[in-house]
């Protein structure tokens, strides 16, 4: 599964990010390392992007990049 | 003897939101200095303060997440620690967020450069049940730890003395293990560096072997330019890249990266203790409400209209407070300037007039410039600008732009109202190069306070009766066409420019601490006044030229000299040749007394009490007294008496035909000027291909001339339609109805579209000019808007002329028209950003 299938509410264990380049490097720069716990908190108001909680701090992803995350539901 | 003290060069690194501005300020004191890092726009800070005998020179890096060479940022933090070598870096960690600032710190020491860890914010830790063990902290990381509360100034010195103290003993903090397998690599590689002893004089050998097993391309030069076995360093690395790949099936920057969390996480879990949970904190109740669907979108609005009113309209009215102050400095600067000629004024009063009045023009719009910067400062402080990208990323991401073009298009005026250049600055923040340059190039298409005159002049006189509805369309279509110029922008010349991905911290929220918030202020201020002014003072010069050269021909100035002639001759007779008051104003004492009266006016104008107007008469009955009786018509008081002179009023009578007449021969010169001028040939030529958009050889002037300044286009055709310069502009629209009585609806229609779309203001571009690093950029924004309101125009003109439509059927097919070609350019998928790789 992929984290911009989860919805709000939901938790989940990092498995692996699939992207590269800039956008890879961000993902891991901001915290999203395998095994990494994250909680949804919400979408935005026009669904997208999303709010997630990770490693005690708020970001938001769109959910296209959200795509390139895998990840096992809690 | 010369006594100097030794400097220290102390960098101030962290990543974004852990306060590092307000340690820095802590710091410093305040005595700092803003400029941008050479040729770029990220801002750069430095400041001192002196501890025992030394002076500590503090530069601030740009907030980071990372030291990678990705972004801007990073690789201006990364260049300045290697090439400026500072002797110690403090960075600035946020203490409730201790794990993932822990990722920097551990690429901070890999530089090998002392390093002091200031863990801010320890109160909002704290207040979130944490408790930190600085003393086991400091042991695992290798350097100092302070613990600082920044916005209420604590842990002050003891951050100045560990700096001082980490320099003095100059350790090197600990270096992250990267686990056996890499580390093998890595030592092996940093043995293959240490060969080099350019590379070994330069850089940090760990430092430059981690990044170039991450394959970071500025590593890759760097080995390319410093080492003369470069080609060897890197087909190892390379070897060793791919070994690696196959056998773990994952790039080794990965691994690195997901060690040094691993490695943040182990020290975060020795030396923090979470004593208690808050279910809920502040932040998430604000969110609920703050980022919910429909309050949400109420709140956005809101506070996009507030900061709208606040900055543009309430600024406005206070610009009448201080336009009275700038009407002073400049009629003082005035007076320094030659004196003006009966109909010819010397050059060197003509250009620095145009050059004073330029200048004063924009500092009036300081005071909207300083709420706006205020206002941006709070929301960037406050946390809630992250929150609005959040919520309107969806919408604006559709048409190429980001979630934070939503500021730049309201302060460029998305209704009515708005400045270009606090619009183009506030692009700064958006972090996504792609969408910040769409954005930048088409935040000049917004209405702009200055657009607003001619749409007033025109509405008002051929759309009466539809006033309001046509500024609904017009206020409304600037915004729909920049959204489909802003898709296809960045379907064409912007598409291969990077692209970052949304990946946006939301910090916490924190009130604004008043200091931080006007310093912020008042920094981008002076940067803006300091560049503006001086590019207004060349600019406005330029103009002169162009619409005063090559000026009258000898025979015309003759003539108008002998125009000039025939009036004062006409005057001396009126007021007869015997008359005393006839040798008081022969020669140049006639230009002195034009001075005295005007200046008389001035000063009276307006002032409705008896006892000021006493005052002010009595010093221009000093000043003189001859003079003071003229302008009183004659009555006046001498000696205790009150006298009737009618030999001054009769003066005063013919003065005003005199006055009347030099106007109108000023104005009749100045004509003629322009239109012979470089400036007026060009419209002349242009008109019989302008004629299809509906514009004569005076609205092209106009036009033209509004491009040093929108505000001129009315004046300019007021000056064509022979205007006297004090007249109002109710007039000025009877004469233009009167004089152009073959002007139609459709003819203003395409006045007020091109208006609409009319270039950026030089100002302006030069702005657009500074922050995308790019003359080319500037050159795009003045084209495209060019050939945008020549289709306007030509639909709005010609067409409607052919379909027989009137001005308001015309406007709305217009609209129609551009809102379905937006919606249509929003279809179009833009290619896939994000490149997937295993």
């Amino acid at each position: 599964m992929t984290l911009d299938e989860l919805k709000p509410g939901q938790k989940c264990h990092i498995v692996k990010v699939n992207a590269g380049g800039v956008t890879g490097q961000r993902l891991l720069d901001m915290g999203f390392v395998p095994g990494a716990k994250i909680d949804v908190i919400r979408n935005a108001p026009l669904v997208d992007p999303m709010e997630l909680l990770l490693k005690g701090y708020r970001v938001s992803i769109r959910h296209s990049e959200a795509k390139e995350i895998e990840m096992i539901l809690l | 003897m010369r006594r100097k003290l030794k400097e220290i060069k102390v960098a101030v690194a962290g990543q974004p939101n852990s306060g590092k501005s307000t340690i820095f300020n802590l710091l410093t004191g305040g005595r700092q200095h803003v400029a941008n890092y050479p040729g770029i726009t990220v801002e750069k800070k430095t400041g001192t303060y002196h501890i025992q005998e030394h002076k500590v020179f503090l530069t601030d890096l740009p907030g980071t997440y990372s030291l990678t060479s990705y972004s801007l940022e990073e690789r201006i933090a990364r260049d300045f620690l290697l090439q400026e070598k500072p002797e110690v870096i403090v960075d600035i960690v946020d203490a409730a967020n201790l794990e993932r600032n822990l990722y920097l710190v551990f690429q901070l020491a890999e530089i090998s450069i002392p390093l002091v860890i200031d863990l801010n914010m320890a109160d909002v830790a704290k207040s979130r049940g944490f408790q930190i063990d600085t003393e086991k902290l400091s042991q695992e990381i290798g350097a100092e730890v302070v613990p600082t509360v920044g916005n209420k100034g604590r842990g002050k010195s003891k951050l100045r003395q560990t700096i001082h103290r980490a320099y003095e003993t100059k350790k090197s903090p600990k270096k992250i293990n990267y686990g056996e397998d890499l580390e093998s690599i890595l030592i092996s590689l940093e043995q293959l560096l240490s060969k080099d002893t350019n590379l070994k004089k330069r850089f940090p050998l760990r430092w430059l072997a981690v990044k170039l097993l991450e394959n970071d391309s500025e590593a890759l030069r760097i080995v390319k330019k410093y080492s003369k076995n470069g080609e060897e360093i890197l087909s190892y690395v390379e070897k060793e890249r791919k070994k690696f790949i196959s056998q773990y099936g994952e790039a080794p920057e990965k691994t690195l990266a997901h060690q040094r969390y691993r490695e943040a996480e182990k020290i975060v879990g020795h030396c923090v203790k979470q004593i208690r949970t808050k279910p809920k904190t502040l932040t998430d109740r604000i969110d609920m409400v703050v980022c919910n669907r429909f309050s949400g979108l109420i709140i956005l609005l809101g506070t996009i209209y507030a900061m709208y009113n606040l900055s543009i309209v309430q600024g406005y009215k206070i610009t009448n407070y201080t336009w009275p102050l700038l009407a002073g400095l400049q009629k003082f600067l005035v007076l320094l300037l030659p004196p003006e000629g009966f109909a010819f004024d010397p050059l060197l009063r003509a250009m620095p007039l145009g050059v004073i009045g330029g200048v004063i023009a924009v500092l009036n719009y300081v005071p909207i410039f300083i709420i706006l910067f205020a206002l941006i400062a709070i929301m960037e402080d406050t946390g809630y600008l992250a929150r609005m990208s959040f919520i309107l990323d969806r919408v604006f991401r559709y048409f190429g732009l980001h979630g934070q073009s939503v500021l730049p298009l309201v302060l460029g005026g998305v209704y009515v109202g708005g400045c270009a250049i606090p619009g183009v600055m506030a692009c700064r923040g958006i972090k996504d190069e792609k969408a910040r340059l769409a954005t930048m190039l088409v935040v000049p298409l917004m209405n702009c306070l200055a657009k607003i005159p001619l749409y007033v002049l025109l509405l008002g006189l051929f759309f009466a009766a539809t006033k309001g509805i046509m500024m609904f369309f017009i206020g409304t279509i600037t915004i729909i066409i920049a959204l489909g110029v802003a898709k296809i922008l960045s379907l064409t010349v912007l598409k291969r420019k990077e692209s970052a991905p949304f990946i946006l911290e939301m910090p916490p929220y924190h009130l604004p601490t008043l200091g931080g918030v006007l310093r912020r202020c008042l920094e981008r201020l002076e940067i803006f006044v300091k560049k503006i002014i001086t590019v207004v003072i060349v600019v406005m010069i330029l103009v002169y030229l162009l619409i005063n050269f090559p000026g009258l021909s000898e025979e015309r100035k003759a003539y108008y000299n002998n125009q000039a002639n025939q009036i004062k001759q006409s005057f001396i007779r009126k007021i007869g040749k015997d008359s005393s008051y006839a040798k008081l104003l022969a020669g140049k004492q006639l230009m002195k007394f034009i001075g005295y009266r005007n200046d008389y006016r001035a000063a009276t104008k307006g002032i409705e009490k008896e006892e000021a107007k006493k005052v002010i008469e009595q010093k221009f009955r000093q000043r003189n007294l001859e003079f003071f009786k003229i302008v009183k018509k004659g009555k006046y008081e001498l000696g205790g008496k009150k006298i009737k002179d009618k030999d001054a009023k009769k003066v005063h009578k013919a003065y005003k035909k005199l006055f009347n007449q030099r106007r109108e021969l000023r104005a009749e010169k100045k004509n003629e000027t322009i239109k012979g001028s470089f400036l007026g040939r060009i419209g002349i030529a242009m008109e019989p291909f302008t004629k299809r958009l509906g514009f004569n050889w005076q609205v092209n002037i106009a036009l033209i001339s509004a491009f040093a300044a929108k505000e001129n286009a009315v004046g300019t055709i007021g000056v064509l339609y022979e205007s006297p310069p004090t007249e109002k502009e109710e007039r000025l629209e009877k004469r233009l109805g009167e004089k152009e009585g073959g002007w139609t609806p459709l003819h203003a229609l395409a006045m007020i579209l091109f208006m609409a779309m009319y270039p950026p203001c030089i100002p302006t571009l030069l702005m657009i000019r500074v922050e995308s690093g790019s003359t080319l950029w500037m050159l795009l924004a003045t084209l495209y808007p060019i050939i945008l309101g020549i289709i306007f125009a030509f639909l709005a003109f010609t067409v409607g002329n052919l379909l027989g439509f009137t001005g308001l059927k015309m406007m709305v097919a217009i609209y129609v028209l551009a809102t379905v070609f937006t919606i249509g350019v929003g279809f179009i998928k833009s290619e896939p950003k994000v490149k997937i790789k295993t």
